[in-house]
């Protein structure tokens, strides 16, 4: 469908210099990896090794279909709570406060539905404010105190465990039944829904990947050639097609009593969250600024950005987005309790954007790690469990995939540093 | 004002007029009277060499003109207009643009990202990266600058002269009339040194008024046109390059004066009792 607009402008590519095909690209990328610039590789190298681990340890219970859905929804949460946090690590600063922030946006939205009674969607927007509240109040004492984000953010830490507590009561729990909120992390879609998902997110990503190579083409601009363009198109097409595929088969225990089948609700969710933030990130203004605070903030200063303004927005945003990831978690237990977003899972979200590949040091960092990084560690506690391990072997191996991951970050850098890649 | 009575012998070529001009400027911080009355002029198309010992007011006198704060007391003049300059946004607006010798650019950004900064193109909301990259390529152009290989590559990459190319190029992207260049040569080789100072050169010969901060009078008589030598806080002299030797300005950094040039005959003019007094002002007579 796509091939047809681009027709007239695929010989303009020809004149000039040597067309770069999908040879060129390949050594380019692999010359990139070398020189330190290593992207997403670890974190895919990661799932793929872990993958392949756990499936040869356990055939029958990873492997299946309902398991490869149950993974989708235990990370779920994780990942938007560390999507909120890229914005906050590019920084170079930090949250320890995500977690509670989820678990006290969720209290918030259970109070407002269970105890008044009101709408779901009264509920969702109660809860969003306060995550909203709270990053500003974060945000206000980092950008505009000047007070280090560690710190606010730890105390925050500790404050908002506080005000969950009362929120809910010692011991209490807050029971989630409205029947749209259970769906958010619980339910499948249609599986004919599910294929229609598919071909919307590749088709849109084929239609923009290619018109973005024309206009840049038709400019004179440099652009990535067709080959490399139709190349990521059709992994994206196999990866996500396979994905649907598994997702769409019967994976009940039992499909006489109730089938099972279609790819989980909260995929839209993530697909839309990853859609719109990395629009922000890598299309706008603002997400330029975020980046050169990161990089070099007096820089950007001098260069006329508001550096508050764009501190206190990141902070905004992470705590909202952790307001999402707590009514996942809600949804997930169908129920808020004390513990919401404690223990271990600010933890694991930070976690899962370094492995992603989202420096610590700020300025690097997409989208994408989040994702990438959730799974990484939602196939670990998974595959842990699986394999029958106590809670010890399970913090003891998510601690060093954290170290490894830290660890190629500081290589590649230093790699880079001499290379000049960053 | 001291200075066209003592030179007035070989400044009779016509005297543009100044495009940024300023008279009898002050500026203090605390007890600390850093400038003093200060006479300062550059004009367009020629490079202004501004010199002088280290803490003799060459660092606030720029960032007075660029905004960073406004000046105590004085007259700021632009283009023939009595203008206020006090945040950085007054001077970019009238074309007025500083290259820090620190350079403030983001490691972790291409060069196109690091020209626009803080002044990206969008189009809708979101960045137009097309059009960007295009004027990018034509500034990069214009300054006749070749040693890039792609305008994609991240400034990390940069070696110490091709990141002071970028610097520059973001000063003058914005059709700006003024360049101030903080020693833009300090931390570069001699072939990179050679590069930046001929790009100076351009600037100046594209219509620009250029004011360079330097450390090094190869430099400064290798492009400036003119030379002002700052003195404890006060303009000893502004003189045009062709006029004076290299020991005449160096007598001028270290004791405001040479001959008949410099702060000291103008005091000895106005008042023999305080020939001696150039240190006196900062220390002690001001701080009350």
């Amino acid at each position: 469908m796509t091939s047809s607009t681009l027709a007239p402008e695929a010989p303009a590519a020809d004149e000039g210099r040597p067309r770069p095909g999908l040879g060129t690209a390949i050594r380019a990328y692999v010359s990139a990896v070398r020189g330190g610039d290593v992207g997403a590789l670890p974190a895919v190298l990661g799932l793929v090794v872990l993958t392949l681990v756990f499936s040869i340890l356990r055939p029958s219970t990873f492997t299946n279909a309902f398991n490869f859905a149950n993974l989708i929804n235990q990370s779920a949460a994780l990942i938007v709570i560390a999507m909120g946090l890229v914005f906050v690590l590019l920084l170079g600063e930090i949250d320890l406060s995500a977690g509670f922030s989820a678990g006290t946006a969720a209290s918030i939205m259970g109070i407002v539905l269970t105890r008044q009674g009101h709408p779901w969607w009264l509920a969702i927007i109660a809860g969003l404010v306060t995550g909203a509240v709270i990053g500003t109040c974060i945000g206000m004492l980092v950008a505009r105190l000047g007070i280090p984000s560690f710190v606010v953010t730890l105390a925050a830490f500790l404050g908002l465990q506080g005000v969950l507590l009362k929120l809910i009561g010692e011991g209490g729990t807050i029971s989630v039944r409205d029947p749209v909120l259970l769906a958010l992390n619980n339910n499948n879609l249609p599986v004919w829904l599910g294929w229609v998902l598919f071909a919307v997110v590749v088709g849109a990503y084929a239609y923009v990947s290619l018109r973005r190579a024309a206009a840049r083409r038709a400019d004179g601009l440099h652009a990535d050639a067709i080959e490399v363009v139709l190349a990521k198109v059709a992994v994206l097409a196999v990866l996500l097609g396979a994905a649907t595929w598994y997702l769409s088969t019967e994976r009940s225990r039992n499909p006489a009593v109730t089938s099972i089948k279609g790819v989980p609700e909260v995929i839209v969710l993530l697909v839309a969250l990853l859609v719109l933030l990395n629009f922000l990130l890598g299309r706008t203004a603002f997400g330029r600024h975020v980046y050169a605070v990161g990089g070099n903030a007096e820089a950007a200063r001098r260069a006329g950005i508001n550096v508050q303004r764009v501190k206190l927005l990141c902070f905004v945003l992470c705590s909202t987005l952790a307001a999402i990831g707590g009514f996942l978690l809600a949804s997930r237990d169908n129920s808020i309790s004390p513990t919401t977003g404690g223990a271990e899972t600010l933890l694991y979200a930070v976690g899962a954007a370094v492995i992603g590949g989202t420096s610590l040091f700020g300025g690097k960092g997409k989208m994408m790690d989040a994702v990438l990084g959730g799974l990484v560690i939602a196939i670990i506690i998974n595959g842990m469990g699986l394999l029958n391990q106590p809670s010890s072997v399970v913090y003891m191996v998510t601690g060093v995939v954290l170290l490894v991951a830290a660890s190629v970050d500081a290589i590649s850098r230093r790699r880079a540093a001499a290379t000049g890649r960053v | 004002m001291t200075m066209p009575s003592t030179t007035d012998a070989p400044s009779a070529d016509p005297a543009p007029e100044a495009l940024l001009q300023l008279r009898g400027v002050n500026k203090s911080f605390g007890a600390v009277h850093v400038l003093q009355d200060v006479d300062f002029d550059t004009y367009a198309g020629q490079v202004t060499a501004l010199v002088g010992d280290n803490g003799a007011g060459k660092s606030t006198l720029i960032k007075g003109i660029a905004g960073i704060y406004g000046f105590d007391s004085g007259m700021y003049t632009f283009d023939g207009h009595r203008v206020t300059v006090t945040n950085p946004k007054q001077a970019n607006a009238l074309g007025i643009e500083v290259v820090y010798q620190d350079l403030a650019l983001c490691d972790n950004l291409d060069i196109v990202h690091n020209l626009f900064l803080g002044r990206e193109i969008t189009k809708g909301g979101r960045l137009d990266e097309a059009a960007m990259e295009r004027r990018a390529a034509e500034t990069l152009a214009g300054l006749s600058v070749r040693t890039v290989k792609s305008i994609r590559q991240l400034v990390a990459s940069l070696s110490g002269g091709q990141r002071q190319t970028v610097a520059i190029a973001r000063s003058v992207i914005w059709n700006s009339r003024v360049v101030i260049l903080d020693e833009p040569t300090a931390a570069l080789g001699v072939a990179q040194t050679e590069q930046v100072l001929k790009l100076v050169r351009r600037l100046a010969d594209n219509g620009l008024a250029v004011v360079l901060i330097s450390h090094n009078l190869n430099d400064v008589f290798e492009v400036a046109d003119n030379i002002s030598v700052l003195y404890l806080g006060r303009m000893a002299a502004q003189v045009r390059s062709a006029d004076v030797t290299r020991n005449q300005v160096v007598e001028l950094i270290t004791s405001g004066r040479s001959g008949a040039l410099g702060l000291g005959a103008a005091a000895l003019t106005a008042g023999p009792a305080d020939g001696t007094e150039p240190t006196g002002p900062l220390t002690n007579a001001e701080a009350s």
